[in-house]
């Protein structure tokens, strides 16, 4: 079906009878070229890569609950290609490239918005990291440009500028970060998959698998046993325990993320903005809602919400940084398990177990990944060998010291 | 959420710093695993033994399990044992 400014006029002429569901509620078949794990934003879009790119016929996506109900639904929908280190630099680069004509792509509205990301800076040594950072991301072939008071000023002029306890220097300006509607991504994705044959199966949790000799040949699900010699897994937060139930450990923490919306307001912030003390960040929904969020909760949780304190440091940041907020009224606040590695960088290799396949260790940075990442894992499970712009996403760089560290704070999962 | 400090008593979550999974007291000897050590975890969904420092209490080192799907939390002990 196409989707189309006329096709929604047609449609709204005859009582829209000729909308179809996205996709078919598909049931398990007893065996498949290859399984992607997880109906998130990483694994729909493998299977639309394993579908498009490599011709795979039988495909199918196994989802524990229903499409979106992971972290693809919780997050705050930002995108950007802000990184520094080889490996995540060209990746994240060419994820936000995919991103610009992806809506095309699918054919579907993802309210794609590069409104740019605002990075705020409060000391010399602040605006000094930014400015190496900017610089990195202008080699890189992205945009970034060093905006002092007076320049951040005059694009948000709402700022507390006043307060000398943390005061504002200035920001890292990155035009084409923004946001994308990320319960259309799952959608679309899964949408386009199943147009081209895949089975994306919903209530179907995975339990265990079948291996024999070292190599898996299927999974036990909830829905009954289903083979297939390529598995992969994208199940984010629950990496670590679906690991266990292939027989090995992963370097993954499972973690919470807090994220909260306000109710609707005219529209005021025009970017993504994020406070450089503390941790706070936030953006205005198209719906009117303010949506922020900020540190991880600190402590290991697969509870999909959070505890308070983070809430409340989060909401004083919030008042530091822009006290004009203050009345609007939180409506909702949630929590995602987010997979945290040793660096805070991906995983994207080879399983211990032959024809297992890892896509893991997003922390709280994955959905702007998603376009890549699908490409690169169906690449990987498709034919064995790393894609190119994954190629450093391994699971060894633990061992080998090849490591992707951001941040700069050692093997410490939760830190990053 | 409260944890309880064997010397301070039960206390709000905020005096504390998770520290790690007690397996990190398990350092390995010269040679041995010290990449599993450092970097791979058993990350379960329910009971996990961890670390917590009371850095804004006593300041000790505590040990205790927390089921990492409710939060129910059991009493801490010392993680270096009583002296
Ligand atoms: C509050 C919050 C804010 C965030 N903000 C941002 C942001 O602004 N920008 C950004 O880039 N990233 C952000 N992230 C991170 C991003 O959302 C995640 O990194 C990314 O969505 C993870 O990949 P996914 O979409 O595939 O995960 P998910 O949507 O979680 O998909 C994994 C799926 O696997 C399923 N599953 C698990 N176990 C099994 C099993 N045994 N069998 C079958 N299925 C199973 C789950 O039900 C789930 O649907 C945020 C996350 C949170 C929680
Ligand atoms: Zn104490």
């Amino acid at each position: 079906m196409h989707y189309s400014g006329f096709r929604v006029l047609a449609e709204a002429l005859r009582g829209g009878k000729g909308w179809r569901p996205f996709w078919r509620k598909a049931a398990p078949a007893s065996e498949y070229d290859a399984i992607v794990i997880g109906g998130g934003g990483h694994g729909l879009a493998t299977a639309y890569y394993l579908a498009r790119e490599h011709g795979l016929a039988r495909v199918a996506v196994l989802e524990k609950g229903w499409v979106g109900s992971g972290n693809v639904g919780r997050n705050t929908t930002i995108v950007r290609a802000t990184y520094m280190i080889p490996g995540n630099q060209e990746f994240y680069s060419a994820s936000l490239k995919m991103w610009e004509t992806l809506a095309q792509d699918l054919n579907f509205n993802l309210m794609y918005s590069p409104r740019g990301l605002l990075q705020l800076f409060h000391s010399d040594g602040q605006r000094d990291a930014f400015a190496r950072r900017g610089n990195a991301m202008l080699l890189q072939g992205d945009d970034a440009v060093l905006l002092d008071r007076e320049g951040l000023r005059r694009l948000v002029p709402y700022l507390d500028y006043a307060q000398t306890r943390y005061p504002v220097h200035g920001a890292l300006l990155h035009p084409r970060g923004g946001t994308v509607r990320h319960d259309a991504v799952a959608w679309a994705y899964a949408r386009a998959a199943d147009a081209r044959g895949v089975d994306i199966i919903e209530n179907c949790e995975v339990t265990g698998f079948d291996i024999a000799q070292g190599r898996v040949t299927g999974v036990q699900t909830t829905r009954g046993g289903i083979a297939a010699p390529r598995i992969g897994m994208a199940v984010a937060g629950r990496s670590g325990q679906l690991a266990a139930r292939a027989g090995f450990r992963l370097p993954v923490e499972s973690h919470i993320l807090q994220a909260f919306v306000t109710e609707g307001l005219k529209p005021f912030i025009h970017h993504v903005i994020s406070y450089g003390m503390g941790h706070f960040y936030i953006s205005q929904s198209d719906k009117g809602g303010l949506v922020f969020g900020g540190d991880i909760d600190f402590y290991p949780s697969y509870a999909q919400r959070g505890n308070l304190p983070m809430a409340e440091h989060v909401m004083e940041a919030a008042m530091t940084l822009m006290p004009a907020i203050g009345r609007a009224r939180v409506l909702r606040g949630w929590g995602g398990i987010m997979d945290m590695t040793p660096d805070g960088s991906p995983i994207i290799d080879h399983a211990p177990v032959a024809g297992l396949f890892l896509n893991t260790g997003w922390n709280y940075g994955g959905f702007k990944a998603i376009p890549a990442s699908g490409l690169a894992f169906a690449h990987l499970i498709a034919t064995g060998a790393p894609h190119a712009l994954a190629r450093r996403f391994r699971l060894d760089r633990f061992a080998s010291g090849a490591v992707i560290d951001e941040e700069g704070t050692g093997a410490t999962h939760h830190l990053h | 959420m409260r944890l309880t400090c064997p010397l301070c008593g039960a206390r709000d979550r905020r005096e504390f710093t998770w520290i790690g999974a007690a397996s990190l007291l398990g350092r390995p000897a010269p040679g041995g695993d010290f990449v599993g050590w450092a970097h791979l975890r058993e990350n379960p969904a329910g009971p996990l033994d961890e670390l917590w420092l009371h850095n804004a209490g006593c300041g000790a080192l505590l040990r205790g399990a927390r089921d990492t799907v409710t939060h129910a939390t059991a009493p801490l002990t010392l993680a270096g044992g009583a002296r």
